[in-house]
């Protein structure tokens, strides 16, 4: 493993346990009763996880059946030539376009880009930098407003698809800048 | 907009599954999908557990006032509608730090608290407000500093320079953020998007 993936896995690590160890000990400094409180607290949970099912199934079982329906293959293969050349091959418009729907499925496509092109490829390189610029729009939007039973989400999707869309751009220019 | 996202993907499904030939898997994964999602739920419940009760002992001891005073320079630009010393300030900020360090357990917990303190101040239940739209189109846009699964996969793959792509990665998040947060100003003030503040609202906007 790269330095450097190291570092900043330790730097994750000190910033997780900061927060879990670090919070308890100020309030405990500070005169909270922390066991108490952390109890009254984590009560919420099982309700929240509760209130995001109904907003979670709706989301996974469209994506579910859109995935096993073959139809990111056909619209992957339907991109014109030319985009190959920037490294754009079907295999990496895919991920591109699953992205917004599903992480596990996008981070599948990337270990399928390396094994065919191999690691040090430019399509595997650029399917790297889009799902480090993106995220699981569709899925952030069905947990975070189900959570507080929003429906109406108004141009949240239009934003978050878009901010999409930039990354993705965006990825494809600093390749070809960077990787040629 | 989410109305026709999901017709469309419900319904192209089944088209596409019936010219590919495909439709048996696409019936599959219909009950397949629908109890992962509740097992997804159901064993999210243990970390929202943990992060909820960590985060009332940062509000008991004035651990979450404090932050929000230290950060309020910047959200305040951000979310304009939100006023000073709002506890969704600091749930909000300790999401989108949980997200650059690329803490998914910590940052969905949070997000969904931030969500919660967001609604407090809703005049519309069951309508996104202004706030909130700003807030995932700047969570959607991705905030990891460190892609890590990504360089994970091509270490594992044996790449000779893993860590390539980080740099470009830093850049085209910043581009894609940048452009979920103007996309999001933008798009609010489109008369399709707007909302005039409820009548018989308590709190005047000067504006």
């Amino acid at each position: 493993m790269n330095g450097l993936t190291e570092l900043s896995a330790t730097v994750s690590n000190l910033l997780f346990l900061a927060f879990i160890v670090g919070i308890p000990l100020h309030g405990f400094c500070r005169g909270v009763k922390v066991y108490e409180t952390f109890v009254t607290g984590a009560k919420e949970g099982f309700e929240v996880a509760v209130r995001i099912i109904p907003y979670l199934v709706a989301i996974l079982v469209v994506v579910g059946m859109f995935r096993a329906s073959g139809a990111m293959e056909i619209i992957a293969a339907a991109f014109p030539a030319f985009m190959k050349s920037a490294g754009l091959s079907p295999e990496v418009v895919s991920l591109a376009l699953m992205r917004p729907l599903s992480g596990s499925a996008s981070l599948g496509i990337l270990g399928e880009i390396v094994s065919t092109y191999g690691p040090d490829s430019h399509q595997a390189r650029l399917s790297g930098v889009i799902l480090g610029s993106t995220e699981t729009t569709l899925y952030v939007v069905a947990v975070y407003f189900g959570a507080v039973s929003v429906t109406r989400v108004r141009y949240a999707v239009h934003a978050g698809l878009l901010a999409d869309a930039a990354g993705i751009l965006a990825s494809v220019a600093v390749c070809l800048a960077f990787f040629g | 907009m989410l109305n026709i996202i999901w017709l469309v993907l419900l319904v192209g499904s089944v088209a596409v599954g019936l010219m590919t030939g495909h439709l048996k898997e696409v019936v599959i994964s219909v009950t397949e999908s629908a109890s992962s999602a509740f097992k997804l739920a159901l064993g999210f419940t243990g970390v929202m557990a943990l992060w909820l009760g960590i985060m009332k002992i940062a509000e008991e001891s004035g651990l979450v006032h404090t932050f929000t005073r230290l950060i309020a320079p910047l959200m305040s630009k951000l979310f304009p509608g939100i006023p000073d010393g709002h506890p969704a300030l600091a749930s909000m900020a300790m999401n989108m730090v949980a997200n650059m360090f690329g803490l998914n357990n910590a940052a969905t917990p949070l997000g969904i608290r931030a969500m919660e303190d967001l609604d407090t101040l809703n005049e519309r239940k069951g309508t996104a407000t202004d706030e909130m739209c700003m807030f995932l189109a700047i969570n959607t846009s991705s905030l990891q500093i460190v892609p890590a699964a990504a360089i994970a996969l091509l270490a594992a793959a044996g790449s000779s320079e893993p860590t390539a792509i980080l740099f470009p990665a830093l850049i085209a998040t910043t581009v894609s953020t940048v452009t979920g947060i103007a996309a999001a100003r933008l798009l609010s003030r489109l008369p399709r998007f707007r909302q005039e503040p409820k009548e018989g609202a308590t709190h005047e906007r000067l504006d």
